[in-house]
C-alpha cells in the first residue's frame, strides 16, 4: 500500500497519527454520504409506518456508525441499542458499546446470549439442547450459532420496542461473505451496505464516532483476540482497495495483478466474491404458477398500503 | 398515491402562479413516483383522463410540464411528459430511451415513444421536451433545437450515485448533468431546464440539484442538492436571439450532411450495403478462393480493409455514394 496516496481523513484530527488509512480512490465526499444515508434511513422508516429504529450494538466501527447515523435521522430518543455480550466478548466491547450510548443518549439494554448459546453446545462437560454433537463445536459453528442469537433477540426487541431493525453490515464483508446468514446480515435496511470498511471509517470519523472505536483492530469477538485482519490475511485498505478495482471499476485479474495487486491476493479475494454470491441473495423459488415472487411479481418493498399505519 | 400527487401539483401550480412563473415544471413521473415495476399499470391514465385534465384545469394563463404513466388505447405504458397550458392538455412527449442497463429496468415495465418534435407554447417560444435518458442520446437535443426549439426542457427521475470525493458537487451523477445540459445549452444555443426530483425510493437516493441554464452555457440557476422546492427564475427570452446572431452554431448546422451519412450507416447496418464498421468480413462482398488476399492481409476487423474490392472507410466521402 502506498501511504503517499492516503487521503488525511479530517483536518482537525491533525497533529497526531492519523486514525486510519484512507485509500486515495475510496476517499468519497463524506457530506452527500451522510445526507444521503440519514435521508434513507428517514424514509424507510417513514414508508413502513414506523418512527423507531433497533440495532445491535458491539463496540464496533460499523454499528456505532449506524447508531450516530440513525440517531440524527429519528432522534436518540427513538433509537433503542441493544448490547448482546457473550460470556467470552472482550469487556472492551461493552464499554466501547456503552460509550456510544452514553454520547447519543439513546436508550439502551444488555441482553446477555451466553445461557442462549451455552443452552445450545452446552457447557462444561453438560450437555446442551445440541446434544453430544454440539460441545466441542468448532468456533465457526458457535460464531454462527452467537449471530443467529442476537438476530433473535433483535427481532423480538424490535416487537417491544416497535422499531425496525437497522443494518450494520459493511461492504467489504459482504462481498468477500465474512457475514453470517440470517445472523448479523439480517436486518430491515441498511444504510452502510455500500461503504467499504475503510470509507466506514472516513464518514464514522466525520460524524463524530469517538476515536478508540475508530482507531481498535476491527473484530467479530467471536472468541478472545480474535480481530478480522487475522483471520482473513489481509488489511482492510488493501482488501478495500482491491474490491473496489475487482467490481466497482471492473477491473480484470490481469488489469488487477499489472496495477500491482498480488496474483495469490485476486484470486482468493475473486473466489471468496464467488462463494459467499448466495448470501447477499434472496433464496430462489422453484418457478411453478404464473407469477412469482421476486420474477414477475415485482413490486417495490415500499408500495402504498404496505405501511404499518 | 396518485391523487395525493396531483394535489400536491395543484397547489404548486397556484403558488407558481402566485409567484408570477409563466412555465412551471415537474420531474419525471412526479405524479406517480419512479419506482414502480407491476405498480406501473395501476397508475397509468390515458393522456385524456379526468384527472389528468383536472390538473390542466389549474393552468389557465400558465404553462406546466408535468410526468405520468400513460396508458395507449392499445395499452402500451409510456414514460410521459405532458405540457399543460390554458386549461388543455397541448402535447404529450414519451420517452424515447429507456435505461434498462445498471440499476435501471424501464424497458421491463414500458414501450419506448417514436415521436420527437418541439412544440410551441403560449409563452411565445418553441419548447423542446425530453424525459432523463432521453438527453443521454446527442439526437434528441439536436432534433430538437433543428426542429425550432428555444428551450430544452428535461425533467428526471436522476438516482444519485458515485461519491467520489474528486467531484466538484461530491456527486457523479450530478456532475455528469451539469456537464450535459450546460454542454447542450451552449451547442444549441437553446435555455436548457433540467428538473430532477428530490427524495428516496428504495435504495436510490434522487438529488434534486435542477438548473437553469443560459443559451450561453452559463448556468443561472442551481438548486440545492437532496432539498425540496419550488424555485423561481427569471429568464431573458432575447438570450437567444443575442446569443444566436453572436454565436451561429444552428445557423451552421448541416443537417443535410448528417442525414446522407446516417443513411450510409443505416444500411450498413441493416445490410442493404458493405458494413465498413462491421468486425465480420462482408459474405456478400467475399472474394473468390482465387482472390484471396495475401496471408499477411487478411482483414483483422481492425485495420482498414484495402483490398477486395469493398470500399475503404477511410477515404469515403459522400461523393462515393454512387459508387456502391
Amino acid at each position: 500500500m502506498n501511504t503517499d496516496e492516503a487521503v488525511p481523513p479530517d483536518p482537525s484530527f491533525e497533529p497526531g497519527s492519523p486514525m486510519f488509512e484512507l485509500p486515495a480512490e475510496l476517499a468519497i465526499d463524506t457530506v452527500v454520504a451522510r445526507r444521503v444515508m440519514v435521508g434513507f434511513i428517514r424514509n424507510q422508516l417513514q414508508q413502513a409506518g414506523f418512527g423507531r429504529a433497533l440495532l445491535g450494538l458491539s463496540g464496533g466501527i460499523d454499528s456505532a456508525l449506524v447508531a450516530y447515523l440513525v440517531a440524527e435521522a429519528i432522534g436518540a430518543e427513538m433509537l433503542l441499542c441493544v448490547l448482546m455480550p457473550y460470556r467470552t466478548s472482550s469487556s472492551e466491547s461493552v464499554e466501547h458499546a456503552s460509550l456510544v450510548v452514553s454520547e447519543l443518549g439513546c436508550a439502551s439494554e444488555i441482553v446477555d446470549i451466553s445461557p442462549m448459546v451455552d443452552g445450545y453446545f452446552g457447557r462444561d462437560g453438560d450437555l446442551g439442547a445440541g446434544g453430544q454433537a454440539s460441545l466441542d463445536a468448532s468456533q465457526l459453528r458457535r460464531g454462527n450459532v452467537m449471530a443467529r442469537q442476537r438476530m433473535s433477540v433483535l427481532y423480538d426487541r424490535s416487537v417491544l420496542w416497535g422499531g425496525l431493525v437497522a443494518g450494520t453490515g459493511n461492504k467489504t464483508e459482504s462481498l468477500i461473505g465474512y457475514t453470517t446468514l440470517f445472523g448479523d446480515s439480517a436486518c430491515a435496511f441498511n444504510p452502510i451496505g455500500d461503504l467499504y470498511k475503510s470509507q466506514v471509517r472516513q464518514v464514522a470519523a466525520a460524524v463524530g464516532v469517538p476515536e478508540a472505536i475508530i482507531r481498535k483492530a476491527p473484530s467479530a469477538d467471536l472468541w478472545p483476540g480474535q480481530t478480522d485482519e487475522a483471520e482473513a490475511g489481509f488489511t482492510y485498505p488493501e482488501l478495500d482497495r482491491l474490491l473496489f478495482w475487482m467490481i466497482d471499476k471492473r477491473r480484470t485479474d490481469e488489469e488487477l495483478v499489472a496495477m500491482g495487486f498480488p496474483t495469490v491476493a485476486v484470486e482468493r479475494v475473486k473466489r471468496l466474491v464467488a462463494a459467499s454470491e448466495f448470501k447477499r441473495q434472496v433464496p430462489p423459488v422453484a418457478k411453478l404458477g404464473p407469477r412469482t415472487t421476486g420474477v414477475d411479481y415485482l413490486y417495490p418493498r415500499r408500495r402504498p398500503g404496505s405501511a404499518r399505519r | 398515491m396518485l391523487d395525493e400527487n396531483l394535489a400536491r401539483h395543484a397547489a404548486l401550480l397556484a403558488e407558481a402562479r402566485a409567484g408570477g412563473a409563466g412555465l412551471v415544471v415537474f420531474p419525471e413521473l412526479g405524479l406517480t413516483g419512479y419506482q414502480l415495476q407491476d405498480l406501473a399499470a395501476e397508475v397509468a391514465m390515458h393522456a385524456d383522463d379526468r384527472r389528468l385534465l383536472g390538473l390542466a384545469a389549474e393552468t389557465g394563463g400558465l404553462s406546466a410540464v408535468v410526468s405520468f404513466v400513460e396508458e395507449a388505447d392499445d395499452h402500451r405504458l409510456f414514460i410521459s411528459a405532458a405540457l399543460l397550458e390554458d386549461g388543455d392538455v397541448r402535447f404529450v412527449h414519451r420517452k424515447l430511451f429507456l435505461p434498462t442497463y445498471g440499476l435501471f429496468d424501464e424497458r421491463r415495465f414500458f414501450a419506448a415513444g417514436d415521436r420527437l418534435r418541439a412544440v410551441d407554447s403560449r409563452l411565445g417560444i418553441r419548447l423542446g421536451i425530453g424525459v432523463c435518458e432521453d438527453f443521454w442520446h446527442m439526437s434528441v437535443p439536436e432534433t430538437l433545437a433543428l426542429d425550432g426549439a428555444q428551450m430544452l426542457i428535461n425533467v428526471s427521475s436522476s438516482p444519485g450515485r458515485d461519491l467520489a470525493a474528486i467531484h466538484e458537487v461530491g456527486l457523479g451523477t450530478a456532475v455528469s448533468w451539469r456537464t450535459l445540459m450546460r454542454t447542450y445549452a451552449q451547442l444549441t444555443t437553446c435555455f436548457a431546464v433540467f428538473c430532477n426530483r428530490v427524495g428516496v425510493d428504495e435504495t436510490v437516493t434522487f438529488w434534486g440539484g435542477s438548473e437553469v441554464v443560459a443559451p450561453s452555457g452559463e448556468a443561472v440557476f442551481t438548486a440545492p442538492l437532496f432539498d425540496e422546492g419550488l424555485h423561481f427564475v427569471d429568464v431573458e427570452l432575447g438570450d437567444v436571439r443575442r446569443e444566436r446572431i453572436g454565436l451561429p452554431l444552428l445557423r451552421d448546422e448541416r443537417p443535410e450532411l448528417h442525414l446522407r451519412e446516417l443513411r450510409r450507416i443505416l444500411a450498413e447496418r441493416t445490410g442493404m450495403a458493405p458494413d465498413q464498421a462491421s468486425e465480420w468480413p462482408d459474405v456478400r462482398e467475399a472474394p473468390e478462393p482465387d482472390d484471396s488476399p495475401e496471408p499477411d492481409d487478411v482483414h483483422d476487423g481492425w485495420t482498414p480493409r484495402q483490398t477486395g474490392g469493398v470500399p475503404n472507410r477511410w477515404s469515403a466521402s459522400g461523393g462515393d455514394e454512387a459508387d456502391r
